[in-house]
């Protein structure tokens, strides 16, 4: 990654004359990073072979029901569908805002103080529990005034739950990732290529539009995958704001919409009501689900790397 | 290379004909958007706006939250509430059975237990947390050969993106059976029956996989700030015979304080507001554990703030009931700002190390 780090000696011919004090650090050093290797192969060591244990292919395509044999409570078809939509929307809403926000604080950041301001509100976002956004969320999307994103009862009640709201309010935790990587590529280009352009005559709108975003490309890129990894991760928004409906619940028979404002269950919701926690209580289900998603936790995790590696602009050497 | 290049693009965009209007027909592909629809201005106002969605909402998810949690608060009185006189359990029974007349809503409530339990967590996997990442990132930019740090740093972004309900998984199918297995006897057990049940869903697990969740993002804030130590200054250390370590530890450390504080205040931010994991292992008793148990306090089960919004989230359409909910949200909320502003200050110090947090 970076440049490699300064080394004066190699780390063994001069070990025995350092005072103990500093032996004991240098051994602790090399142990945590022993513990941390330690830590994360045995957790997914352990879930692949729970997982794999209980895992078979039927499981991807049945519909769950709820059914207290394990034999009979069927796969997580609706959950994995609800995962990839969920993810894929909620990166959709996140990713023009995020740019947008990402331009405007590198590219004119007028007034500082503002500039400053939203900044530490990006932070701010980030740093905001989950379950505050969820029942934030519900507070919001239960108005009348946003009835039309999810059901509406009888009475006029909103019911205030569907993937459009949950997306909604997923957005937000990608929001942050998404405008830090962007930040990151668009203060990575050199200024001279912005001045190249404007010495064609470009103005500083079409600039951005056609130098500095398919620069920036990758970087977006990374942010999103990372958005939809922690999108695809999180449980608290999907428990409040999905509904909890094992499988999908149209709200009207519309090809696409109905599903959008119906409810729904994501892998994450199938696991924890799956666990001892909620009250399915089939852990085996609970397993095989937890293994799926780490996989695809993990692949989009992963894929940034492939995404940072892509083309790479003319001015770098 | 940004700023000074930027200004004097600024300037020359003014100049006439350098980015002046298009003539007639004049210009290439930048024609079509160079002015009209597209103008800069605009585009500078619609950015603009787009950006300042962020503070709107943050403005009002805090009006919002608050809105609905203040019944709760008013009817405690602001000490009330978070005092520890009373039964957690019996007074958020009473809230959930409260009478249907708005006039007659019970909204009695001493949080004491929540915010302790969720202090004690917290703390705990802070503080251990930032100790191992401290050595950790000392490990990863100084001491690990190229070969393990091509192993570790994957090692550390996987644990930082496995999805909480995993941990929580592992924690309640694995590590609560070991304790309640092999650390709970049946003395113990009695030692404390008269307050609270042993299960094994405890402080101790929820502290131990609370760290492995947090650690990452320290590391990562932390092994930014050692990268960026200006090289000179650790060399110049080295010349004058200190040794690898002390130098890191004198002289990178030392300087990287800033980041260091930054991410134990960003981590405590995160750490605050995990529920789902914590509903699965923290035992879910509404229980303020007891340092004067000894080595029974780790053992003993709690219920942090958001897990009971978890545990209890049936409950929010239900009038007093889910304003208590809010309650907790509102603290929730007021400290993860506080804790991210903290951060956001702590690290500005380090730009002048060319590192851009």
């Amino acid at each position: 990654m970076a440049a490699p780090s300064w080394r004066p000696t190699s780390a063994a011919d001069s070990l025995e004359s350092w005072p103990l004090v500093d032996r004991i650090g240098y051994r602790l050093a090399w142990a945590t990073g022993g513990a941390l290797c330690l830590v994360a192969g045995a957790i997914v060591l352990y879930m692949a072979v729970r997982g794999l244990q209980y895992l078979d292919l039927a499981q991807f395509t049945q519909h769950p029901t709820s059914d207290i044999d394990q034999s009979k409570s069927g796969g997580f078809f609706d959950p994995l569908l609800g995962t990839v939509l969920l993810t894929i929307l909620g990166t959709l809403f996140a990713a023009p805002l995020g740019v947008a926000t990402a331009i405007w604080l590198s590219e004119y950041g007028r007034p500082a103080g503002l500039a400053r301001l939203v900044e530490s509100g990006v932070e701010v976002v980030a740093g905001t529990p989950t379950i505050v956004m969820a029942i934030f969320g519900l507070l919001v999307f239960q108005q009348q005034f946003f009835g039309f994103l999810s059901l509406t009862a009888e009475g006029d009640a909103v019911l205030g739950r569907s993937f459009l709201v949950a997306a909604t309010m997923m957005s937000l935790i990608a929001l942050p990732l998404v405008v830090g990587a962007t930040r990151e590529a668009l203060q990575s280009i050199p200024g001279h290529v912005r001045e190249a352009s404007y010495a064609l005559g470009k103005t500083k709108a079409a600039t951005i539009r056609r130098v500095l975003l398919p620069a920036a490309r990758p970087g977006i890129g990374t942010g999103a995958a990372l958005g939809m990894g922690r999108i695809a991760g999180d449980t608290a928004i999907v428990l409040i704001l999905l509904g909890g409906t094992l499988q999908l619940e149209e709200a009207n028979s519309f090809p696409l919409i109905g599903d959008l404002k119906g409810t729904g269950s994501t892998l994450t919701s199938y696991v924890y009501i799956n666990s001892p926690a909620g009250e399915g209580n089939a852990p085996e289900k609970a397993y095989a689900a937890a293994f799926v998603l780490l996989m695809i936790v993990i692949a989009l995790n992963f894929s940034i790397d492939r995404i940072a590696r892509g083309r790479r602009p003319a001015w770098s050497v | 290379m940004g700023a000074a290049g930027r200004a004097l693009a600024r300037a020359g965009a003014r100049l006439p004909g350098s980015a002046g209007r298009p003539r007639a027909g004049g210009q290439d592909a930048g024609g079509q958007e160079a002015e009209g629809r597209w103008s800069d201005a605009r585009v500078e106002r619609l950015l603009g706006a787009v950006a300042c969605l962020v503070l709107l909402l943050i403005a009002g998810m805090v009006i919002f939250v608050f809105a609905k949690a203040w019944p709760s608060f008013a009817g405690n009185g602001f000490f009330g509430w978070f005092d520890a006189k009373g039964d957690t359990a019996r007074q958020m029974e009473d809230i959930f059975n409260s009478p249907a007349n708005p006039d007659a809503y019970e909204y009695e409530l001493s949080a004491w237990s929540l915010l302790w339990g969720t202090a004690v967590i917290t703390l705990g996997a802070v503080v251990i947390g930032l100790a191992f990442s401290l050595f950790a990132a000392i490990f990863i930019v100084e001491f690990a050969p190229a070969r393990v740090n091509r192993v570790l740093e994957p090692v550390v972004r996987l644990l930082a993106a496995v999805p909480s309900v995993v941990y929580g998984l592992i924690g309640i199918l694995v590590l609560v059976p070991f304790v309640a297995d092999h650390f709970i006897s049946p003395e113990r057990k009695e030692s404390v029956a008269f307050v609270v049940q042993l299960s094994g869903g405890s402080v101790l697990v929820a502290v131990a996989i609370l760290t492995v969740m947090i650690t990452p993002i320290m590391i990562a804030i932390v092994v930014d700030a050692l990268r960026a130590v200006p090289r000179s200054w650790m060399e110049g250390a080295a010349a004058l015979g200190v040794n690898r370590w002390r130098v890191m530890w004198t002289i990178a450390v030392r300087t990287a304080r800033p980041a260091i504080i930054a991410a134990a205040v960003l981590a405590s931010a995160r750490a605050l507001g995990e529920a789902i994991m914590l509903s699965m292992v923290s035992g879910s008793t509404y229980f303020a554990p007891n340092p004067i148990d000894g080595l029974t306090f780790f053992l003993e089960p709690t219920r942090p703030l958001g897990a009971a919004i978890v545990d209890n989230s049936e409950g929010l359409s239900v009038e007093p009931f889910g304003q208590t909910l809010y309650a907790f949200a509102a603290v929730l909320l007021v400290s993860s700002v506080a804790l991210s502003l903290g951060g956001y200050i702590a690290k500005r110090p380090l730009r002048k190390y060319g590192v851009r947090p």
